[in-house]
């Protein structure tokens, strides 16, 4: 049904494909495995044409093809239902599923009646006994999924592309996914199937594919592996770019965690008590797959749920309350967020304003900002993390990834902070600027300051981290040492949850 | 390099601007005898000084991504119950107890009348989350309605001497009202570019989520520039008052377009984060100039709002354009 040829796709400094071949057959469902990274995202987005810029060949139904765009892509009969719902919440479930494709009368009106009764078909194939008129937003999100589903049968696609359908559904809808799979198998149409929970892909596979670093790994029939050597096959054995670093904590305690959980239902994120310590100079690594809830810990602790958070934060002994982002600051707890462009930094605005805003009181002088010191600090930090620009007064939106990032702790550097959070810090930037990043941890830690880092990136967990916390589902699932950790012992504990 | 470029651009954008103006004052000294005179400049000047001081609290607002659509009507609220309080006072029949205000005392009050219902704007838009234009619409109306309420539908007229000063007055060869925008946009460039508040409405409009965690209290910040919005649309009211030795139930109508139409042509984006008080005050400049030209060539009342709608339209297009090079 589909091959690749030496699939290959370049980001700035970055190989996210190299030189991938597929070969998804018709009436089989093909999963493909990779931790969070190896590529399976670009290429999905490849071959529904949402990336039109790549180098190597398609072959899909025998012919060459190369998408000009998503609509060119659905036009030859590929679907994709993408993580992230593209449903409009204020039409109806008929309307969604026609979006783009309405049925005209003669008379260039839209064929309602034509419309529902196709939608009413649809939902029956997918066992849902809704009122095709209900508007989306009044679905469960499993139910939207399924709408998702139903327009991808209208088009009549032959290959399905399924991304982790099944992250925000219960088992029962589980149950109704796999037997439609089973249908469009039957028909004879491809399925590739991504999904981090192995036990599903055993239950609905055909066969596998494992991605990593942008390669295919290895391939085969899903009944002839286990379970122990999928999960070794997506590690792989560490090939260490990395030098490991080692210190000596000096075992005081700076920070405790107890039992931070997140109010039940709370914006689809979960998160159950979360309970461990940071003790000064130490660096804890918080591994976890999408949805694990690493981002949500920090930003809760952070001060940015308030109104879902329970659980307590000692320092010293002593409990501290956190109610928005200026408490956590003020106790010395500051942020590095996930999207440093959403909301790490103002990239309007010059580098030296970025590094001052949160430390505005301390360049006040009788009330006013005094521009003199600003440029000062905004100098010391540029040459202290080398962070290049042609100077403070550049605007930060011109800077590479890895500077900005750099901007993002210098703003915190002067605030003095003892427990630094990062959220996938080297997230975007290039090999060289992510072991500048590495070395500023070391430097930073060397001064006492405790750091935790989410990154989704098992070789930076291993290399940076003194202990390493991973989490799966809201929960921490295994705490390990620097020296018990391998590869495969992280990977089992975060999949294991499922 | 970039740097360079980047403020070579800001100071094109400004640069157009007053070519614009520029152009704009060449074209109506030719056409009219009457529009190149000192009188005529002071003339230009006393009018746009209103519009300047609106427009300078709008141009906080749209700087933090807000818009504020109220102030015609505060201005006429606070213009009315300055006069209504110079003149009449307050009496509290009851306890036979009447309060007198002096001039100042009256100016005092319709300030902090001004200065509360943008605080109230800015509750009801942080604490509720109510957009801006919705909820300063509503304002529009409301304070439209106290304005009839308090005036029963009827100017209030004839104050003591001195409160003419304020609008009619003259100090050191230029009009009062000329003196007091000057003196609020000296203001706000220094709350624009020398304190704290200043940085954090860049900050806040340019992206409220890293403002956020920054720790900024987002909230505090924008409350302030909504009551110091509706405090300069007071001073505005004051003014106009003063002026007309009358406070017109219907004065200020529109007012928030013409304030707006400035920031614009001034070179603020509305999607907040960039601009420039210079800019707002050029922009003033350029719909006051525009206004009297017109009216002095005697051209159409209708054909002038064409005029003055088409050179709103032209200005953001320049600046589409501009910030689209970056």
């Amino acid at each position: 049904m589909l091959k690749t040829k030496n699939i290959t796709k370049r980001f700035p400094g970055v190989i996210a494909l190299d030189h991938v071949d597929l070969d998804i057959k018709a009436g089989e469902v093909t999963a493909i495995i990779g931790e969070n990274g190896a590529g399976k995202s670009t290429l999905m987005k490849i071959l529904s044409g949402v990336y039109t810029e790549y180098e190597g060949q398609i072959f899909f139904k025998d012919n060459p093809v190369h998408f000009s765009g998503t609509a060119d892509a659905q036009r030859a009969g590929i679907a994709i239902i993408h993580q992230e719902l593209n449903l409009v919440p204020h039409l109806s479930i008929t309307e969604n599923i026609f979006l783009g494709r309405e049925m005209i009368t003669g008379l260039g009106l839209l064929d309602k009646k034509s419309m529902r009764s196709k939608a009413v078909e649809l939902l029956q194939v997918l066992g849902l006994a809704l009122n095709p008129d209900l508007l989306l937003a009044n679905l469960k999100v499993g139910q939207q999924q399924m709408v998702e589903i139903a327009k991808a049968l209208l088009q009549d696609a032959d290959l399905i592309i399924m991304d982790e359908p099944t992250s925000a559904i219960s088992a029962a809808e589980v149950e109704l996914l796999f037997k439609v799979i089973d249908q469009l198998r039957k028909k004879n149409k491809a399925v590739i199937y991504i999904s981090h929970k192995l036990n599903e892909l055993y239950q609905i596979a055909d066969s596998y594919i494992v991605m990593r670093d942008g390669k295919t790994i290895s391939s085969g029939n899903m009944q002839d592996i286990s379970h122990d050597e999928l999960i070794s096959k997506m590690a792989g054995r560490a090939t260490n770019q990395l030098k490991k670093i080692t210190r000596i904590n000096s075992g005081k305690e700076l920070i405790r965690f107890e039992n931070i959980s997140l109010r039940q239902k709370y914006k689809g994120r979960e998160l159950h008590n979360i309970s461990f310590s940071v003790h000064e100079a130490e660096t804890i690594g918080i591994f976890g797959l999408m949805g694990a809830g690493r981002t949500e810990f920090l930003e809760a602790i952070f001060g940015l749920h308030t109104e879902a958070i329970s659980g307590n934060i000692l320092m010293n002994g002593n409990k501290i309350s956190i109610s928005k982002p200026i408490d956590a600051i003020n106790a010395g707890i500051v942020l590095l967020p996930e999207d440093r462009k959403k909301d790490g930094l103002v990239l309007g605005l010059e580098v030296k304003k970025n590094i001052s805003l949160p430390a505005l009181e301390q360049i006040e002088s009788s009330g006013f900002l005094d521009a003199a010191k600003e440029t000062a600090i905004a100098k010391k930090y540029i040459q202290q993390l080398g962070i290049k620009t042609s100077s403070e007064n550049q605007i930060t939106k011109n800077l590479s990834g890895g500077n900005q990032q750099k901007i993002v702790l210098a703003k915190w550097l002067e605030k003095n902070p003892k427990i630094l959070l990062l959220d996938e810090p080297t997230r975007g930037i290039d090999v060289n600027a992510k072991n500048e990043m590495y070395q500023l941890m070391q430097q930073l830690t060397d001064k006492g300051i405790g750091i935790v880092m989410v990154s989704s990136e098992l070789v930076e967990i291993l290399a940076v981290s003194d202990r390493i916390i991973i989490m799966a589902e809201g929960r921490i699932t295994a705490i390990l040492s620097s020296a018990e950790a391998t590869e495969d012992n992280i990977l089992k504990a975060a999949i294991s949850a499922n | 390099m970039i740097t360079k470029t980047a403020i070579y651009k800001d100071r094109f954008g400004k640069l157009q601007s007053l070519i614009a103006l520029f152009i704009l004052c060449v074209v109506f000294a030719l056409l009219s005898d009457k529009f190149f005179t000192i009188a005529n400049g002071l003339n230009v000047m006393r009018q746009i000084s209103v519009n300047i001081c609106i427009a300078v609290g709008m141009t906080l607002i749209i700087l933090t991504a807000g818009i504020d659509l109220s102030v015609g009507s505060v201005l006429a609220l606070c213009g009315a119950i300055t006069a209504g309080l110079l003149k009449n006072g307050i009496a509290i029949h009851p306890l036979n107890l009447f309060i007198g205000f002096t001039i100042l005392g009256a100016i005092l009050a319709g300030i902090i009348v001004g200065a509360s219902l943008g605080f109230f704007n800015g509750i009801i838009i942080t604490k509720f989350k109510v957009p801006p234009f919705v909820a300063t619409l509503a304002m529009l109306t409301i304070a439209r309605g106290f304005t009839m309420l308090y005036s029963n539908g009827f100017p209030i007229s004839s104050f003591p001497k001195n409160f003419a000063f304020i609008g009619a007055g003259w100090l050191l060869g230029l009009p009062v009202p000329v003196w007091i925008a000057a003196v609020i946009v000296i203001l706000a460039i220094i709350v624009t570019k020398k304190i704290r508040l200043g940085r954090y409405i860049f900050a806040i409009g340019g992206n409220e989520s890293a403002a956020r965690l920054s720790g900024i209290n987002i909230n505090r910040v924008k409350i302030i520039v909504y009551s110091i919005a509706g405090a300069l649309a007071a001073v505005g009211g004051i003014i106009v008052t003063a002026r007309l030795d009358s406070a017109q139930p219907n004065a200020g109508t529109g007012y928030e377009l013409d304030a707006i139409a400035a920031v614009v042509i001034g070179g603020t984006s509305l999607s907040g984060g960039r601009g420039s008080i210079w800019g707002t005050v050029l922009g003033a400049i350029i719909i006051g100039v525009l206004n009297n030209g017109l009216v002095l060539l005697d051209v159409s009342p209708f054909w002038q709002q064409v005029v003055k709608g088409s050179v709103i339209l032209l200005a953001v297009i320049i600046d589409k354009m501009n910030s689209k090079n970056e």
